[in-house]
């Protein structure tokens, strides 16, 4: 944690880190857990699909679920009922109440889909879920998916596995001035200089997945993302210097030695 | 043949499977090699909790999911 900072809390849960990864396309259970270990998260995604009868190992085991919470998703949903019946069946196998909320329009664009996620949102508030939801960097959604009861609101920063980084920072910063819950810049990551900037505005987490998993070290990647939102954060809270148009010296202007 | 001894007919995941008549969804779950891990059952789109699996008797033609988790973003 940085020194001087709060736990990250959402809901009953409470995070050191405000690093929040996903395991998905990794080359092995084993580089998942150590792009996993080097990014020092303490949560991560999970999809539910049905059990592969033939498959040997399960994902769950590669794990440290003693320090790690997992946070199912509802990937592949396109309803609402879709999504909170996947989300019912991850907290029977889980005993676990946390899901992120995820219902996109379409495989195309894989954007999310308002009306059907804030439907979703109030369904599984009201039967007892910590909702943390995934929607598009507007503004105004974001408040309704809190009005909604959700836990934390995760907007975009750019579309799911682009790498475009934080497309609209203004929108981005206008999200977090308005919201009482967490927000969770989630999407769109592509290098650790992108997880400072969303820091930077001022955001309570960053959830990313591709931006690990799809560098040619994983790993090492997992571990600069660590740097970059604890950079990032230590950046925000410290308060940064106002731009300014003009150069001002940084060193004294007096007292210089005689020029020749 | 014991007039009680059959066969059901089932579907799992997706897939037809034969189960002997009196198959738990324990039963079930054991014989596909799940044990104690993190799953969850659904027959006919209702969750059947944990807490039911070892009394809860299959039928024939009721459609069961089990899923678990997989990698994911």
């Amino acid at each position: 944690m940085i020194p001087g900072d709060q736990q990250l809390v959402i809901g009953r849960y409470r995070f050191d880190s405000r690093l929040f990864v996903g395991t998905g396309k990794y080359a092995s259970f084993e580089q998942m857990r150590s792009a996993v270990d080097a990014s020092g998260t303490e949560c991560v995604t999970v999809a539910v699909r049905r059990v592969d009868l033939g498959q040997a190992g399960n994902l769950l085991d590669h794990l440290d679920l003693e320090r790690i919470t997992l946070l199912p998703n509802t990937a592949g949903c396109y309803t609402a009922g879709d999504a909170v019946r996947t989300c019912r069946l991850a907290r029977e196998a889980l005993d676990c109440e946390l899901v992120k909320l995820e219902v996109l329009a379409d495989e195309k664009t894989l954007l999310p889909e308002p009306l059907e996620t804030l439907a979703a949102c109030k369904e599984l508030v009201a039967d007892g879920f910590v909702v943390a939801a995934y929607t598009s960097d507007d503004p105004v959604m974001a408040l309704r998916l809190e009005e909604a009861g959700a836990a934390a609101v995760m907007p975009l920063g750019a579309p799911i596995g682009s790498g475009l980084g934080i497309l609209n920072p203004r929108a981005i910063r206008r999200i977090k001035a308005r919201a009482s819950v967490p927000i969770i810049v989630d999407a769109g990551v592509g290098t650790a200089s992108d997880v400072s900037v969303a820091f930077e505005l001022g955001v309570d987490g960053v959830l990313l997945n591709t931006g690990i998993a799809a560098a040619d070290d994983p790993v090492l990647m997992a571990s600069a993302m660590q740097y970059a939102w604890k950079a990032g954060r230590a950046a925000f809270l410290a308060g940064r210097m106002a731009p300014r148009d003009e150069a001002s010296p940084s060193s004294p202007t007096q007292g210089l030695v005689a020029r020749s | 043949m014991h007039p009680d001894a059959g066969e059901l007919q089932i579907t799992v995941n997706g897939e037809s499977r034969r189960v002997p008549a009196g198959t738990t969804v324990a039963g079930l779950v054991s014989t596909l090699g799940l044990g104690a891990g993190r799953f969850a059952v659904e027959i006919d789109a209702r969750i059947v909790p944990r807490s039911q699996h070892a009394e809860r008797h299959l039928a024939d033609g009721e459609v069961l999911e089990i899923v678990t988790f997989v990698g994911g973003g």
